[in-house]
């Protein structure tokens, strides 16, 4: 290995040392009391107190329930409506369904985030206010899912359509028989993404819950670690490291799928 | 009836049957509400004594006499002016190392890629540490060399920056992968053929492996305009848009307007003028950017 090789090794080492480390540190402090977390004390005991703190100080199990709804939920509705038209885009040839595409693009941009002032108001007069569904139901015709079912559904073979339809298969009949599996690497890809993002969404679900028997965790974490609460520093790391465990370790133990998710759905 | 006719209008029924679930949820919470949106902010914020009322452009001239939305808009430009380079920059070095044959690559790769999946709320506790004066991580390091105390976080000339170092840190990993995927696909023989022509490892780089990635930059160019208007989560735990508007960014001044100060029609006003921005950046993607790959 040349001098400048090595360098380069020792900088993306140092790098991904550095990355990690804001969660290696919380790790860490969940586990010690804070005065020993600030003073970085090494040497000192390891703890379980500041879990059993964090767990009493919010309904955990709630909005962990919370979460798993509404994550559900939404990618229930986003692949029903998303293979639906998403097909239509792909295979079925009508006048305006250009046009339409285009509009359904456009929601790429408007994000669902910028309009929190209308939708509240939908959502109240839907009376969809500090419910799950309230939550999702601005998600579930995502732009970008009708855009990856298109392009799914373009690259089966026609003769694999033809065929199913000289058997006397009706057009959903086709639908779920020839598409559905052709394209099951993209509804993986994509429902890796949906639950990601939506598990780890905010300002909406924040904006329309306003009782815990709604609200999904990351809108329950941000209250329970509010400074006005005055929560220590080991408590919150204790909480957070609650909240962010499921899904780091599905990340961990799914990682090749996750990053290749990640891809195929960014990738158009 | 012809029978091609019919063929046609049976098509036609079925592809807006399909389409209608997406297209009703789509109007109802995309279409209408950007209607509606431009609707309120020509009205005047409805008080019970005197009901709303059309006001034309009053709402922007007010938003337009606000400092602190002229404040906001300036830091949101910073904001983009600092985080997307800075991330995209980073994101490339990181693709290329995780690339190459260096020891320890799924560790290094694993540690670049996890803050995407954290929720940009746990970001904030987890940087948290690292701001909080006089025992926060940074602090600490810094008193090690003997630097003073830094109030990171509560200080207009570093909050904003502060902000920003979360934002790059959440995203540089999330844009590493669309360059790997990239690097993947340029052909080895190219590599052979730099080194026989003598071409060093930068020259390669710079004169072969840039250009082909060129269309991976702007695709993520692209996303992380888009993500400089909608990362602000993290605002709500490090700063709150504080201290003194230092590190407010336009869609939490959106919030706030709307749902602290209850001024809808302003909050509308503002929400008009990031669709506007929205809109040159939806045009620039479609007919500069990708028009080929869109209208196969």
């Amino acid at each position: 290995m040349t001098l400048s090789r090595r360098i380069e090794a020792g900088l993306a080492l140092l790098l991904a040392v550095l990355w990690i480390s804001p969660l290696v540190f919380a790790f860490w402090a969940a586990f010690h009391t804070s005065t020993d977390a600030v003073n970085f004390n090494l040497t000192a005991p390891w703890t379980l107190e500041n879990f059993r703190t964090a767990w009493a100080g919010a309904p955990w199990l709630r909005y962990f329930l919370n979460s798993f709804l509404l994550v559900t939920s939404v990618l229930v509705g986003q692949l029903i409506l998303t293979t639906l038209a998403g097909f239509a885009f792909a295979q079925v040839r009508f006048r305006g369904r250009d046009t339409l595409f285009v509009l359904v693009l456009l929601q790429l941009f408007i994000l669902p985030e910028v309009l929190i002032v209308e939708n509240y108001r939908v959502a109240a007069t839907l009376g969809l206010l500090d419910s799950i569904p309230g939550i999702g139901a601005p998600y579930m015709a995502s732009a970008f899912g009708i855009f990856l079912m298109r392009q799914a559904f373009k690259s089966v073979p026609k003769e694999l359509d033809e065929m199913a339809r000289v058997e006397g298969c009706s057009l959903l009949g086709v639908l779920w028989r020839v598409y559905v599996p052709a394209a099951r690497p993209t509804y993986l890809a994509y429902a890796l993404v949906s639950v990601a993002t939506h598990w780890n969404n905010f300002l909406w679900p924040l904006v329309v819950t306003n009782s815990d028997t709604t609200r999904p965790l990351t809108v329950g974490l941000s209250i329970f670690a509010a400074p006005e609460n005055g929560v220590d520093i080991s408590v919150i790391s204790a909480a957070t490291v609650i909240t962010i465990v499921p899904l780091l370790v599905a990340f961990l133990v799914f990682q090749k799928q996750f990053v290749q998710a990640f891809l195929r759905a960014g990738i158009k | 009836m012809d029978h091609a006719v019919m063929m046609r209008r049976r098509r036609a029924v079925h592809g807006w049957l399909l389409l209608s679930p997406a297209l009703v949820m789509l109007s109802v919470f995309a279409f209408y509400p950007s209607v509606a949106t431009l609707w309120t902010s020509a009205f005047s914020r409805g008080t019970r004594r005197r009901p709303s009322e059309f006001a034309g452009l009053e709402n922007y001239a007010r938003i337009f006499d606000d400092p602190t939305f002229w404040t906001v808009v300036q830091n949101n430009l910073l904001y983009a002016a600092v985080t997307i380079p800075v991330s995209i920059i980073i994101a490339l070095a990181m693709a290329l190392w995780a690339n190459s044959r260096i020891p320890a690559r799924s560790f290094v790769r694993t540690a670049y890629f996890t803050p995407t999946v954290l929720p940009m709320i746990a970001a904030g506790n987890l940087w948290l540490f690292f701001y909080t004066p006089g025992f926060g991580v940074l602090d600490q390091i810094g008193a090690l060399f003997g630097a003073p105390s830094v109030n990171w976080l509560g200080q207009p000339e570093t909050a904003l920056w502060a902000i920003c170092a979360v934002t790059i840190w959440k995203e540089a990993g999330f844009f590493m992968i669309f360059y790997l995927a990239a690097l993947q696909t340029i052909p080895p023989d190219l590599k052979e053929a730099a080194q026989i022509e003598g071409a060093s490892r930068w020259t390669y780089t710079r004169r072969v492996v840039l250009p082909l990635l060129m269309p991976t930059t702007l695709f993520i160019l692209v996303n992380a305009m888009i993500n400089s208007v909608k990362l602000i989560d993290h605002l709500f735990i490090l700063t709150k848009g504080g201290p003194s508007d230092a590190s407010k960014l336009i869609l939490y001044y959106i919030w706030e307007n709307a749902f602290a100060f209850f001024d809808a029609p302003a909050a509308a006003a503002m929400t008009v003028l990031v669709l506007c921005a929205l809109g040159a950046l939806a045009a620039l993607q479609f007919f500069v950017i990708d028009r080929r790959t869109h209208y196969r």
